[in-house]
């Protein structure tokens, strides 16, 4: 039975790896932060499962709202071209369309921020990175919903 | 009267046999690693005759046994039923004992390689302990309450037939090491884990669904599940391993709302 062994077969030492020995084993190939007894930690909570739902529940009203306002905004009556002050003026004028816009703004920053939170978690491999990129997350979310929320509120049209 | 039938073939065997010893070429190329020689992994190709009906542990053991003694797996009962012996061929999670070579395209070098997500300790043995450890975690024993019954305790079909699916599980860490996301963050249960809690969960006779319900609950349990379906994809005995993840979902809203 015709066996034969590639060339690549026989393991050459580099000068790097010609010290590991039996007696001097190399680092093992570790997965990123291997399960311990002690973790995962539990925290007895259900916040899991409420951002899950949130996820689905929130989904499917985005959808309605923001099907809804790309097509006042941009298809119905004259297209994109009609938008501007006196637009946006004359929409906010009725408490309807603010609390659209409202919901709008902060389902879809819960939302997106809680899908790039689990992003984040499934993503980022250091605890440190995890945390930056959280804080700067939630910063951004936090910053966004609360600009937006004055905003609707305190709009003046007589601005100028 | 009977015709003797000893030294007759029949046209079956014959073409049996015609193919039987029908070898062919092939490209084993094994992901080694050993600690004691080099950090680093590195590829090793093997050509050798196999017949395509064989399986790709016979490759491997041809390897072994003829070629490079040094070669290290795991495999035990070699029949699909230990789960010692998965591992990735051709990119895909597969039990080498249950894996034709005229199902890996023979004709291309056949890549070999330790599950994904795990420590390798030497080229396809990787530690086992996370694995097995998040398997203890969500308590895959019977827990009842109150004074043991006399006699057996009876289950109607239906009852059985409710989690029948996640029985089958042989432990081979084929879907854990699949999923992407336990290959990010080891602290996820990992679906081999959910599988054998919702083996106990939809259990009538059981009463700790519960607790292990709870523990499911929480951040590196079910809710890290992204349904991308590779534990299913993986699962060398079928099972649908997706579909129990979401089962334990379901069970958690329902409880809760």
């Amino acid at each position: 039975m015709a066996t034969e062994v590639s060339p690549k077969d026989a393991v050459e030492l580099t000068s790097s790896s010609a010290s590991y020995s039996p007696d001097n084993p190399a680092p093992l190939i570790e997965p990123p932060r291997a399960r311990t007894r002690r973790t995962p930690r539990s925290t007895r909570t259900n916040f899991e499962l409420y951002g899950w739902l949130f996820m689905r529940l929130s989904g499917v009203v985005l959808v309605v709202l923001v099907i809804g306002h790309l097509l006042i905004q941009l298809v119905l009556d004259g297209g994109v071209t009609k938008v501007g002050f006196a637009f946006v003026a004359g929409r906010w004028a009725s408490p309807f369309w603010q609390y659209w816009d409202l919901a709008m703004l902060w389902l879809a920053m819960l939302h997106g921020g809680n899908g790039l939170r689990t992003i984040i978690n499934d993503y980022a491999e250091q605890p440190n990175t995890r945390v930056w990129l959280k804080t700067i997350l939630f910063t951004a979310v936090a910053f966004t919903i609360a600009l937006g929320s004055l905003v609707i509120f305190t709009f003046d049209p007589n601005i100028r | 009267m009977s015709t003797p039938t000893l030294d007759k073939h029949s046209s079956a065997l014959d073409a049996a046999e015609v193919t039987g010893t029908h070898l062919i070429a092939i490209t084993l190329r094994v992901r080694r690693f050993n600690p004691e020689v080099s950090a680093e992994a590195e590829w090793v190709d093997y050509q050798i005759q196999v017949d395509p009906k064989e399986r790709v542990l016979d490759a491997l053991h041809k390897v072994k046994w003829e070629i490079d003694g040094s070669l290290t797996f795991r495999r035990s009962c070699a029949h699909g039923v230990c789960g010692s012996d998965a591992m990735r061929i051709n990119g895909k999670n597969r039990l080498a004992c249950k894996t034709l070579i005229k199902d890996v395209s023979p004709e291309k070098p056949i890549t070999v390689e330790a599950i994904k997500g795990m420590t390798v300790l030497k080229d396809l043995v990787v530690d086992m302990d996370p694995f097995f450890q998040a398997y203890r975690d969500v308590m895959p024993f019977l827990i009842t309450t109150g004074n043991e019954p006399t006699r057996e305790r009876l289950q109607s079909a239906a009852d059985r037939e409710r989690f029948d699916d996640t029985t089958k599980c042989i432990l081979c860490a084929a879907c854990t090491s699949s999923c992407p996301v336990f290959w990010n963050d080891g602290q996820y249960f990992g679906p081999a884990a959910i599988v054998n809690a919702h083996r106990f969960i939809f259990d009538s006779r059981d009463e700790g669904g519960e607790q292990r319900l709870e523990i499911l609950n929480d951040k590196d349990g079910v809710w890290r599940c992204r349904t991308t379906f590779n534990c299913t994809d993986a699962c060398p005995r079928g099972i649908e391993v997706t579909k129990a993840i979401q089962e334990v979902k379901r069970a958690l809203i329902t409880r809760r709302f």
